[in-house]
């Protein structure tokens, strides 16, 4: 298996762009993760541009913002395929063969955890549990949930989704 | 002709849009007049999505149903299961914290408050912040996040704490393996955890409240965050709840996928917008929790226990259980299992009984050979054990945890050395890094276990003193109880373990 490259580039929106995001969210208590969630809605990841508007509106330091958005998995710092596919590989998926499920679709598309695929189409991404534990192996596309899933299965919905 | 098809993770991933889909396009096509409801889930997953038809002589189930059962299903020729509540999954539980799941349209709050809704807040509304906490208090309830403290306790420190403001905080965390009540509840009866949150704010004195909830749940997400509009639509929250004079709002707040931010100190480090490190304790947050001030920070199913607690009374809550386990648990049957779903069920049904008699046994037909309880942080269970009761004391005795009751079933296929590195490998990924034995430990766990894999005859000894570092060492139960899992991998199954160093002996 390899990770692939993506041909996918970091977007890097002006300034004021990025406050009128995150303006909406500014008398909130704690709004730092729902401006972050904000951000990476629209540009689909959170460019790095964002780092010295969000400390300088929320009065933090720049490594202070970086060191938030690198703690947690969901934050990306490049953008994703068009679709991204979670597959869960948490213990109760893994009871009903989704290791060797998860494998299956990995060197199908032949990425690893966390790549893209070489046209673009699609991220591949661990999570662990989906709370469809007792319809695994389970997956989400999007947002989309699908329960007792197979590779073949994922890779038609994929196909869909186009 | 009124149609329930649940709105459920479990059912949409099983295909239920698309048998919503069909039904109002065949009952168009036919003229007929049909109103599909997008129910919670009634929490038999493997027969879902469980549809309900009310032709004018009740509700009566069918399930599991495709799109292409349809046209039988409108002409009344598919096979049905009768009414939901006569089958023997429905017939064997005590439903207090789901009573309504399944069962109204959860975001109908005129549906919520005919089948008991709002009853408690209007009884809590009408006592002091003393009787409210007494009356949890007296209810035995415990939290059902994991740690099983008692919910009135907590309530009377945050209640006897003097500040300008105080909180309110859900952990809709969920994020164990094997669990999924948190979320069906939020998706089948928000309004049930809006209510529970209300009176939680109204015993300790707080006036605002935030649900924080892991971002893998779109659902869930969707359907609490309309809940609490037409909440405050309603008047059931805002500044004066229900005619009260008294205020309580709140808000949904999402998580951005990370496992220690379940932790309630992590918690609330992330709410606050920083990165979810876990806080040394003392201070206890319910003393200086979210912004410093004090702060209930509570589970979903505890917080969703409250009402019907107020509306039936302490006491009724109380007589359910076992020892000090009172009330009721809501079990979620999950991984290799015949029929998986939520059993809510008063404490005190062994292990055995609620995995071969509820769960049916294996899915594939295979002897059970292992059952964690209590999420990736729980010990894993042999069939040796399966008379424990469920109980907090009985689970502890037993070398295990109930955790957040989620039971996942292993066939005998599964190898336990590799469920042991998983357990390992996820407190690596997961770690929030602030001590070493958990950070650095895991990693090490990871590696010590590849070499008994290898055939390293002195690396099963190592692995225990490691887990003995962990347990000691670590600030939270990530990195202290992950040696769960482990141990009892390497002790309850040894031979996964030892037919790895036999091989290269
Ligand atoms: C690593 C870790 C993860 C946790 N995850 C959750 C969770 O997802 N949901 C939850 O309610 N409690 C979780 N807890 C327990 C909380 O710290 C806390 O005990 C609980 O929210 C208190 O609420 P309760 O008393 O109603 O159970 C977790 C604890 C640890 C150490
Ligand atoms: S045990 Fe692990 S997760 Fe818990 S505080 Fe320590 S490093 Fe963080
Ligand atoms: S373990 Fe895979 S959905 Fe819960
Ligand atoms: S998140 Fe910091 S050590 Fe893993």
């Amino acid at each position: 298996m390899q990770s692939t490259a993506p041909a996918l580039l970091p977007t890097s929106p002006a300034p004021e762009e990025i406050r009128d995001v995150i303006a909406p969210l500014t008398a909130l208590e704690g709004p730092l993760l729902p401006m972050l969630h904000a951000i990476q809605a629209v540009w689909g990841h959170v460019p790095q541009a964002a780092v010295p508007v969000l400390a300088d509106v929320l009065n933090l330091g720049r490594a202070e913002v970086h060191g938030v958005i690198s703690f947690y998995h969901d934050f990306r710092d490049h953008p994703s395929g068009r679709h991204v596919l979670k597959i869960c590989r948490a213990e109760a998926c893994q009871s009903v063969g989704g290791t060797a499920m998860a494998d299956a679709v990995l060197a199908r598309l032949g990425v690893d955890w966390h790549g893209t695929t070489a046209d673009g189409a699609v991220t591949v991404e661990p999570v662990y549990c989906l709370g469809l534990c007792a319809c695994g192996p389970a997956a989400m596309i999007d947002g989309r949930v699908l329960g007792r899933v197979d590779a073949d299965r994922l890779a038609s919905e994929l196909e869909a989704a186009g | 002709m009124k149609i329930w098809v649940p709105l459920d993770s479990a059912a949409k991933a099983l295909g239920a849009d698309a048998v919503a889909e069909a039904i109002a396009r065949e009952a168009a096509a036919r003229g007929i007049d049909v109103q599909i409801i997008r129910n919670g889930s009634h929490g038999m997953v493997w027969l879902e999505p469980l549809v309900e038809v009310d032709a004018g002589e009740g509700r009566v189930g069918y399930g599991p149903v495709t799109p292409a059962d349809v046209p039988a299903l409108l002409d009344g020729r598919l096979n049905s299961l009768g009414p939901v509540e006569d089958l023997d999954w429905m017939r064997r539980q005590t439903r207090l914290t789901f009573a309504r799941c399944g069962v109204i349209d959860p975001l109908d709050l005129d549906d919520y408050a005919a089948h008991g809704g709002l009853v408690g807040l209007r009884r809590a509304i009408g006592m002091d912040s003393a009787a409210i906490v007494d009356e949890v208090t007296a209810s035995g309830l415990r939290g059902r996040g994991g740690a099983g403290f008692p919910t009135g306790i907590k309530w009377k420190t945050v209640a006897g704490a003097v500040a300008d403001q105080k909180y309110i905080v859900c952990n809709a965390d969920e994020g164990d393996s094997g669990t999924f009540a948190d979320r069906m509840i939020m998706e089948g009866d928000p309004f049930t955890l809006i209510e529970g949150m209300a009176i939680a704010g109204l015993g300790v004195g707080a006036t605002r409240g935030y649900v924080y909830m892991r971002s893998e749940y779109p659902v869930a997400i969707d359907v609490l965050e309309r809940a609490v509009v037409i909440a405050r639509q309603r008047g059931m929250l805002g500044a004066d709840v229900l005619g009260s004079g008294r205020a309580f709002d709140m808000q949904v707040r999402v998580g951005a996928g990370a496992y220690v931010c379940g932790e309630e100190t992590s918690l609330l480090n992330s709410l606050e917008g920083k990165r979810g490190t876990v806080r040394a304790k003392p201070p206890l947050p319910a003393l200086e929790g979210f912004l410093g001030k004090p702060t209930v920070v509570n589970n979903v199913i505890s917080l969703a226990t409250i009402p019907v607690i107020f509306e039936k009374g302490a006491q009724h809550y109380a007589d359910f259980g076992l020892g000090r386990s009172r009330g009721t648990v809501t079990l979620q049957i999950a991984g290799n299992v015949r029929r998986g779903g939520l059993f809510e069920t008063a404490f005190g049904m062994s292990l055995g009984e609620v995995v071969n008699d509820i769960g049916g046994g294996t899915l594939s037909g295979r002897p059970v050979k292992a059952v964690q309880v209590g999420g990736p942080l729980g010990a894993y269970m042999p069939v040796s054990k399966f008379d424990t009761a469920m109980g907090y004391e009985d689970f502890d005795a037993a070398g295990g945890l109930i955790g957040h009751a989620g039971l996942v079933v292993f066939d005998d296929s599964a190898d336990m050395l590799a469920m042991a590195r998983f357990a390992m490998e996820f407190c690596a990924i997961e770690s929030c890094g602030k001590c070493t034995p958990c950070r650095i430990g895991a990693v090490r766990g990871v590696e010590t276990i590849d070499r008994i894999a290898a055939g390293d005859p002195g690396a099963a000894a190592l692995l225990t003193d490691l887990c003995e570092t962990m347990k000691d060492g670590s600030l939270c139960a990530l990195g202290g109880f992950t040696p769960y899992p482990v141990m009892s991998a390497l002790t309850q199954f040894p031979d996964d373990f030892a037919t790895h160093k036999e091989a290269a002996e």
